[in-house]
């Protein structure tokens, strides 16, 4: 929690970093099961709402753009995708938990100002609490996903299943990454989380959750097509697409080249930079949290 | 005598008006740049104060003095501009009893949550959770939502959480005016208590007659200097004399 000197004394308000959190694990387990408790106090529905939530968007999304565009493959429509709404659906859960992720963990600090203010903890807890948080409501989504994928006839492979974990890891990772940049700048620019917003407008949409990666490979050509890969959330929802949607098909969709040789160490390596970058910047920020709040 | 608290040279200023929006700074901008768009305020000026293991110490000064921000530094919560501050042991603060407790939980998940963001490990807190509860007079009303106690009630529990964290320096801000009479007395019996065991504390308060009862030391200070530091009679003596 604080930063030893060689007499015994140390120097209070000194943070070691995400290191602060392991070793606050219990604080942070604590901090979990409260937003998880308090988020849908007095409501019936309860923990249903992120049942609910998720399917009532899956099946708008289904229907505007499965149906009415025709983005799934029918008799009548032999261009579109196999199995559309395991392919929209995988991405979905995926976009939906970096979104949730993201935008509560850039208000964390603020909404925690009050404590933050008065008494010393490891204010990355907050942010980190938030993907936490986020992650366990990712989990009946993705229970779903397998129950519907089952249904459809799925057969993964072992090195399917642990590319949707890595994609999972991505998506973690960038969020907190972001999460901690975005959570430290909103302490002094509150215009930080309505950016935050309007990037997670542009995520959805900036990956291929909706659409096929071909679609974008003949508009834009080669160069911009890798400018396109390199985002990280892409990677995630493709490898979400191989080892969730691609076994229920007849597997004969192409899938993006080099996505495990190349763009999935890349995923993980420019999430983990942004991590990075997220925890340097929140450390240079946090010492002026207490009068900036 | 072993140091617990020291405080050397810090300075602290703090921005009064942040100019954030674009339209304020382009209109400063235009005006040729008059005028800061910042005033600043000195909040601590090259304060020195050393603490050993067991003092009591009282810092005295009138509101905007500097007292609640040098206690920040000490714990943590604020770092100084320039100069150091270091600390021995563990700090923990009975600094505005209740900031970490949320409405929606109840007591008992309010004890845990609320001892821990204090430093308490797990094991700590179940160890003590009793005598928590004891202590506030809180009784069957430990698996209530908060939010339904009385405000003496949350205070009591509050208070009862910091006061069992254990720290090796306290520091106290303010609250001892907590609940009603009886359990103010058992609130200063327990702070007396805890410097008698010498655990080393640092006491901010207006009740000039109470900390003269509980500290042997005192700090004076205005706008941000330290102006007197030794006996706390002559603290209070030349606190009174100023007003």
């Amino acid at each position: 929690m604080s930063q030893t000197t060689d007499d015994g004394l140390v120097r209070p308000g000194v943070g070691g970093g995400l290191a602060d959190v392991v070793r606050a694990r219990f604080l942070l387990k604590l901090l979990v099961r409260k937003e998880l408790k308090v988020r849908y106090r007095g409501s019936v529905l309860g923990l249903l709402w992120s049942y609910v939530k998720p399917g009532v968007q899956f099946i708008v999304f289904y229907i505007a753009l499965g149906v009415f565009l025709g983005l799934e493959k029918s008799p009548r429509n032999e261009n579109g995708l196999p199995n559309y709404a395991i392919y929209l659906f995988s991405g979905i859960v995926l976009i939906n938990f970096f979104t949730e992720a993201l935008g509560n963990a850039s208000r964390s600090i603020v909404g925690n100002g009050g404590l933050i203010k008065k008494i010393y903890l490891p204010r990355q807890l907050f942010p980190v609490a938030s993907v936490w948080v986020s992650a366990v409501h990712f989990f009946p989504q993705l229970v779903i996903l397998v129950a519907a994928c089952l249904f459809a006839g799925w057969h993964p492979s072992v090195f399917q299943l642990g590319a949707a974990v890595l994609g999972f890891v991505i998506v973690a990772l960038l969020s907190t990454g972001l999460g901690l940049l975005f959570g430290a700048a909103n302490v002094y620019f509150r215009d930080s989380e309505n950016f935050v917003d309007m990037l997670l407008m542009v995520a959805t949409w900036a990956s291929p959750v909706m659409y096929s990666w071909t679609m974008v490979q003949d508009k834009l050509g080669p160069v911009w097509f890798t400018l396109y890969q390199v985002n990280p959330i892409t990677v995630a929802v493709e490898t979400f697409h191989w080892a969730f949607w691609l076994p229920t098909t007849d597997g004969s969709t192409p899938v993006p080249p080099h996505l495990l040789s190349i763009w999935l160490p890349v995923g993980l390596v420019v999430s983990a930079l942004v991590l990075l970058w997220g925890q340097l910047t929140f450390r240079r920020l946090e010492g002026r949290f207490a009068q900036e709040l | 005598m072993t140091t617990a608290i020291e405080v050397r040279g810090i300075n602290k200023q703090f921005v009064l008006r942040h100019t954030r929006s674009i339209k304020e700074a382009f209109v400063w901008l235009m005006k040729g740049r008059k005028g800061d768009l910042s005033a600043k305020f000195h909040a601590l000026r090259d304060v020195d104060l050393t603490v050993a293991q067991g003092e009591t110490v009282a810092l005295l000064g009138f509101n905007g003095s500097g007292k609640s921000t040098l206690l920040k530094h000490i714990s943590g919560v604020m770092i100084p501009d320039s100069g150091t501050v270091r600390t021995r042991g563990r700090v923990a603060g009975l600094i505005e009893v209740g900031a970490g407790f949320h409405h929606d939980l109840s007591g008992r998940d309010n004890v845990y949550l609320n001892g821990a963001i204090l430093g308490m490990t797990e094991a700590q807190i179940k160890e003590r959770f009793d005598s928590i509860v004891e202590f506030a007079e809180i009784g069957e009303f430990i698996d209530t939502e908060v939010k339904f106690y009385s405000s003496g009630m949350y205070l009591r529990l509050a208070f009862s959480v910091a006061v069992h964290t254990d720290p090796e320096v306290f520091l106290v801000d303010e609250i001892l005016a907590v609940g009603d009479e009886p359990f103010q007395k058992k609130c200063i019996a327990k702070i007396q208590e805890l410097a008698a065991e010498g655990k080393t504390l640092v006491v901010v308060s207006h009740d000039l007659d109470l900390v003269a009862r509980i500290c042997d030391r005192g700090v004076l200070l205005d706008h941000g200097n330290v102006m007197f530091d030794g006996p706390i009679d002559e603290a209070v003596a030349r606190m009174r004399g100023q007003r």
